[in-house]
């Protein structure tokens, strides 16, 4: 896709049409141009087998039948002829086919993969404000909608071209007969509209009782555990029965518009061969034509029923095609990258030393402006250990994700090193920082892939020696050691799944297979149990200065103390700042946060 | 017992059908009546040619005047006005009974998809759960509503324009049949292919999916660790695998298709042929020729129709064996024979007499456990991840079975009890706390039997969340969004938390959250969770010693066994795992 054109589509509801349309076949020029001179010679050949058929009728048949000598010898050759024509038909029917589902297989695919690039070109704020299931939605079910519509294209363009043989043939014969014949056609484009029109708002009311539908079942399984420990089966049958009857309707809707508009398209061709034969028998006697040509006109009506009604799939794919191509415009044209800067960070020993100077971060809504950071101020340095504490919404995982370079910042800088985050390029960012959070993602791989992250035959993967490593500083090694087929164990929905610690812990050694210089931990080892917390923590501040620099998200105060320093954040803004039990002298908020769990549990001894 | 739901049903496509239609009655309803329209609108089919037949015949080869001709014409007209009438009522009521049909599939699949075993439902994909309820249906839908009526019209048909043919001329007949011959014998093994090829692009598919889905649900970790090309090449693979296996469907499709083509074409030449030898023997008029050449048209027309409907078939074959292997996957923990008894209500006892479980082909989890739980007694099971304390849970809210020794409910074994009842009783808290989309009295009232909005205000006064809710924007009326994605997960447990003491249970099991949540929340779970528990036989999960401690009893479990059982204080006493684990607790909150 060329970057000068936007992927939405300009114009009015036709135009935009013809575009998509047009977009699609002139992105796989090869494949259309064969699709559509085989569809194209199809519908001439259609035409031909008619025309064939009535000039052997009238030169063999009917003579041959009446004692003709020369045309009963003239008879193989017929049928050579006609048998000629259904061959070159058939092998025209094949590449139609063959070539306008490689076209459809192939746009579908251009779709996926242009969607899937901007997925991950695009900054974490562009995924945090589109939720998941649209985004899935449109990689899977807008692309089909979109692209449904490049099936019956080919076929429609080789009906267009047997329309104009049929039309220059019949003209040829007979002008009365041509236009009798021909009068089938705006007819059929009538009927065509008034079932689009009628069609088009009943199947968009069907479709979005089918995404209800399907919303309300994924949701009630999701919550199988509850239904079940509550006994509420019979509730969330009538729920989803419901939904289900209102999708029911909706279809019948649909279903009765198409069940008049069938036998109305299907039995407009036969009332054309009747009218034909009426003028056929009238034009015979006055001798203006043969009995072969009103024959081959009527046998020609006959033919066209089938195909003329793929105007009509074309007419009704396009409004959804129209629809799911805009969706997925949304995606494609969506602006913003990624701030990747060209700089190096050069790789020193030791954890980096961070810098954080006024650092602000705001968010617009319909409701105005909230300030997510403000004029925060933060210094880090080389392989300390340091605890960001504050309550819910204080902003922690915001400034976690500037570390990282997930937020842009509105004001302020950070410097990694003495060197702008914004000009480091991504490679050596994502070499040296690494962020885990605390919604942990697995793959659906090996363990060994979901902690290098790197295919296996990639030379510059970690060897099966670091990982392990890794995984013991993690303190999930046993775990994995326990799975079958250890680093090969295959995890996620389709493998061994793991609880909610032990995905937390690969998570971890995910992080520390690189050996970052700078690890963010965004509460990340929230389920883990806590002596495994703090032996994980201990392990991580004893390599000193020569250690990563460490910046920690916890609520767990056992785990807070172990840090050499601990920042207190409230509002956005940083409200004191030095060791855990300095602030608990000075700073009544954070006193009030640490003690929480004290209180508790003597309340609940007493 | 099988932990797997079946990919798919094993049946035969005959079989598929029969039980298809047993599970939806409602597609076979009125069918009679259907049929009997259909063969009227089938019989109109053959007006036209009957009414070319006659005209070439009498008016233009014969002498009849206009008079004959306007007759023939008009009447006709009149039959195809007819057709077209039955014909729509033909599709009015194969929609509406085949949409009736597909709804009762949906829900049965639906309801039986929650009645599987809590370890069922647990090894599969939640979206392929899901599919077997959408789009697979939706996959039938195509047959049953379309394919269904052209299949029954075409089959019609051609029967129909055989007795025709016949009466025109029974040798080209013969003729037209014996060219169909080589067509029918290559439909079923290249079906079988073309099946064969469908699979592979549902499979791709579900493959190209999942790939996608990574680039979404992981955004954040491909971009923490700058994996992006490493993701597009997996992603690019999928998508290339599908796009191949699409080709590969759609090139059989074509081949089959095209072979139609070339038959119904070729016949014409072999009719032309073999019907003038016959007229210059006599036997054929050229008028009845060339009628017959278009009842040929009416043979094949169907006949094409009929293979494309075949395929489509095969199709619908997949789907259904697929919602039939949901619903045909036995449903292991049920209502015993004759529905179960009920049992009183108050404050219950649990007992585990000599109880052992395994999963299917797995190890024993559990050897042996003996344990009684006597009435408001608070209980704190402790041990190791993989100990099988979450298994001791799912025993006592019987959402699995023992394989040996029983559980006891107020003396009764909870097999030999009614769910209803059970449910009633015994409620489970799951760790995570799961909401609905909707406001946060629905999600509390939910599983509630009758209960009222003053029910909801006294149930979080008396956990001492009335504070909370007045934080909240629009108190009982907030909408909690999406899995509750508005709130908090500590909210979301206080939410779990109100529901489960509206739903006034006898036993509650609960299943201590491990997440750590900010300390305001944790406070206010800790409140709630005692006065939930007041008067009521608990049994909790423990991942916290501090809950063991508050606990009236401790049961310590230690691979699959029970080693320990007394109240924290004595066992704090005895040297064991206990003490050992509450020194390390000690050494780490000091």
């Amino acid at each position: 896709m060329s970057t000068d054109r936007r992927h939405t589509l300009p114009g009015g509801p036709v135009r935009r049409g013809f575009l998509l349309i047009w977009r699609g076949m002139a992105a796989h020029p090869r494949t259309y141009v064969v699709a559509v001179l085989t569809s194209g010679l199809f519908g001439a050949l259609t035409v031909g087998v008619s025309q064939v058929l009535g000039r052997v009728t009238d030169s063999v048949v009917v003579p041959a039948i009446g004692g003709d000598a020369e045309a009963r010898d003239a008879l193989w050759l017929a049928g050579l002829a006609l048998l000629g024509v259904a061959v070159t038909l058939a092998l025209a029917v094949a590449g139609r086919r063959i070539y306008a589902g490689r076209g459809y297989a192939d746009i579908g695919a251009d779709h996926r993969r242009g969607v899937t690039r901007q997925y991950l070109r695009l900054p974490m704020s562009w995924h945090r404000a589109h939720p998941t299931g649209q985004l899935l939605a449109n990689a899977s079910s807008d692309v089909e909608a979109a692209t449904g519509v490049f099936n019956p294209v080919p076929f429609a363009i080789g009906v267009v071209v047997m329309i104009v043989v049929a039309a220059v043939a019949l003209f040829s014969t007979d002008v009365w007969l041509a236009v009798t014949a021909l009068t089938v056609l705006p007819l059929a484009v009538v009927a065509n509209l008034v079932f689009q029109r009628r069609m088009s708002p009943a199947v968009t009311r069907a479709q979005q009782l089918r995404a209800e539908v399907s919303d309300v079942a994924h949701e009630s399984f999701e919550a199988a555990l509850l239904v079940k420990s509550l006994g509420t089966e019979d509730v969330e049958e009538r729920r989803f029965a419901q939904a289900t009857d209102r999708l029911r309707a909706a279809n019948v809707r649909v279903g009765v518009v198409r069940a008049f508009f069938d036998p109305v398209i299907e039995l407009l061709p036969s009332a054309g061969t009747l009218a034909v034969l009426a003028v056929g028998a009238a034009r015979l006697r006055a001798g203006a034509i043969e009995t072969g040509d009103v024959v081959g006109a009527a046998y020609l009506l006959a033919l066209m029923a089938v195909p003329v009604r793929a105007f009509g799939w074309v007419l009704g794919e396009l409004p959804r095609a129209l629809v799911g191509h805009d969706r997925i415009s949304r995606v494609m044209d969506a602006e913003g990258d990624r701030a990747g800067g060209t700089g190096h960070l050069p790789r020193a020993t030791g954890g980096l030393h961070v810098r954080a100077r006024g650092l602000g971060v705001a968010v617009h809504d319909s409701s105005g402006r909230h300030d997510l950071l403000r004029r925060v101020d933060l210094e880090l340095e080389p392989g300390r250990v340091v605890a960001l504490v504050g309550s819910t919404g204080s902003g922690k995982t915001t400034l976690c994700g500037v570390l990282a370079r997930l937020h842009d910042v509105d004001s302020g800088e950070v410097l990694l090193d003495g060197v702008p985050i914004g000009d480091v390029r991504d490679e050596d960012l994502t070499a040296q920082v690494a962020l885990v959070a605390q919604q942990t993602f697995i793959f659906e791989d090996s363990v060994r892939s979901n902690v290098t992250l790197a295919d296996v035959d990639d030379p510059a993967a970690p060897d099966d020696d670091a990982v392990w490593a890794a995984l013991r500083l993690a303190k999930v090694d046993d775990v994995v050691h326990a799975l079958p087929g250890g680093l090969d164990a295959m995890l996620g929905e389709r493998g061994a799944n793991l609880s909610g610690g032990q995905r937390q812990r690969l998570a971890l050694a995910r992080a520390l297979v690189r050996r970052p210089r700078l690890l963010v931990l965004d509460d990340a080892t929230s389920a883990v149990d806590p002596q495994v917390e703090r032996a994980i923590l201990r392990g991580l501040a004893a390599g000193g200065a020569d250690g990563p620099t460490v910046l920690l998200v916890a609520y767990r105060m056992s785990s807070v103390a172990l840090a050499h320093e601990v920042v207190h954040l409230e509002n956005g803004s940083v409200v004191d700042r030095g060791t855990h039990t300095e602030l608990l002298a000075r700073d009544p908020r954070y006193l009030e946060l640490a003690t929480a769990y004290e209180t508790e549990r003597e309340r609940r001894s007493a | 017992m099988s932990v797997r739901l079946d990919a798919t049903s094993s049946l035969s496509g005959r079989e598929v059908l029969r039980r298809g239609l047993q599970v939806s009655p409602e597609l076979v309803q009125g069918v009679w009546i259907t049929l009997l329209l259909a063969v009227l609108a089938a019989g109109g089919r053959v007006v036209v040619p009957m009414a070319v037949q006659q005209t070439v015949d009498t008016v233009v080869l014969g002498d009849a005047g206009a008079g004959r001709l306007g007759l023939l014409l008009g009447g006709a007209a009149v039959a195809l006005v007819i057709t077209g009438i039955c014909s729509a009522l033909v599709n009015v009521r194969l929609f509406r009974s085949s949409e009736a049909g597909l709804a009762r599939l949906r829900v049965t699949a639906f309801r039986h998809v929650h009645d599987l075993s809590a370890l069922t439902q647990g090894t599969e994909r939640r979206g392929s759960l899901v599919s077997r309820v959408t789009s697979d249906v939706d996959t039938i839908s195509l047959f049953v509503q379309w394919g269904g009526i052209m299949l029954l019209v075409s089959v019609l048909q051609i029967v129909a324009a055989t007795v025709l043919m016949a009466a025109w001329s029974w040798q080209l007949t013969l003729v037209v049949w014996a060219t169909f011959v080589p067509l029918v014998l290559i439909l079923r093994p290249a079906q079988l292919r073309v099946s064969a090829a469908y699979a592979r692009v549902r499979q791709s598919m579900g493959a190209m999916l999942g790939a996608i889905s990574e680039a979404v649900v992981g955004a954040e970790t491909v971009r923490a660790y700058g994996v992006e090309q490493r993701t597009q090449r997996r992603i690019d693979g999928a998508i290339h695998d599908w796009r191949q296996a699409q080709v590969t469907a759609q090139n059989r499709v074509a081949t089959v298709f095209s072979s139609g083509v070339l038959v119904a074409n070729g016949v014409l030449a072999v009719v032309v042929v073999v019907g003038t030898l016959l007229g210059i023997g006599g036997g054929l008029s050229a008028g009845r020729l060339l009628a017959f050449l278009f009842l040929v048209q009416l043979f094949t027309g169907p006949v094409q129709m009929a293979t494309e409907i075949l395929n489509e078939l095969q199709n619908a074959l997949a789907g259904w064996r697929r919602v039939l292997g949901v619903i045909d996957t036995p449903v292991e923990i049920a209502d015993p024979d004759g529905g179960g008894r009920g049992t009183a209500r108050g404050a219950a006892r649990v007992e585990l007499d000599g109880v052992e479980f395994a999963y299917p082909d797995g190890p024993t989890v559990l050897h042996d456990v003996h344990l009684d739980v006597p009435a408001t007694t608070k209980v704190a099971v402790v041990g190791a991840t993989g100990s099988g304390k979450t298994t001791l849970a799912k025993l006592v809210t019987r959402l699995v079975d023992p394989a040996a020794g029983r559980v006891l409910l107020d003396g009764a074994d909870l097999r030999d009890l009614s769910l209803a009842a059970l449910r009633e009783r015994v409620v489970l808290v799951p760790q995570e706390g799961f909401l609905f989309d909707g406001t946060l009295a629905d999600n509390v009232a939910y599983g509630a039997r009758g209960a009222d909005p003053g029910d909801l205000g006294r149930v979080f006064d008396e956990l001492g969340l009335t504070d909370w809710l007045a934080t909240l924007p629009d108190g009982l009326g907030t909408e909690v969004g999406q899995r509750g994605e508005r709130l908090s997960a500590g909210e979301r447990q206080l939410v779990a938390l109100a529901r489960a003491h509206l739903a006034g249970a006898d036993l509650l099991v609960l299943d201590e959250a491990t997440s750590a949540v900010d300390p305001a929340t944790e406070v206010r779970i800790a409140r709630a969770m005692s006065e939930l528990t007041a008067g009521r036989t608990t049994i909790t999960i423990a991942h916290r010693l501090s809950t063991a401690e508050a606990a009236d009893l401790v049961v310590v479990v230690d691979a699959g066994r029970v080693v320990q059982v007394g109240p924290h204080a004595e066992l704090v006493a005895q040297a064991g795992p206990y003490a050992a684990m509450h020194d390390a607790w000690l050494a780490q909150t000091s």
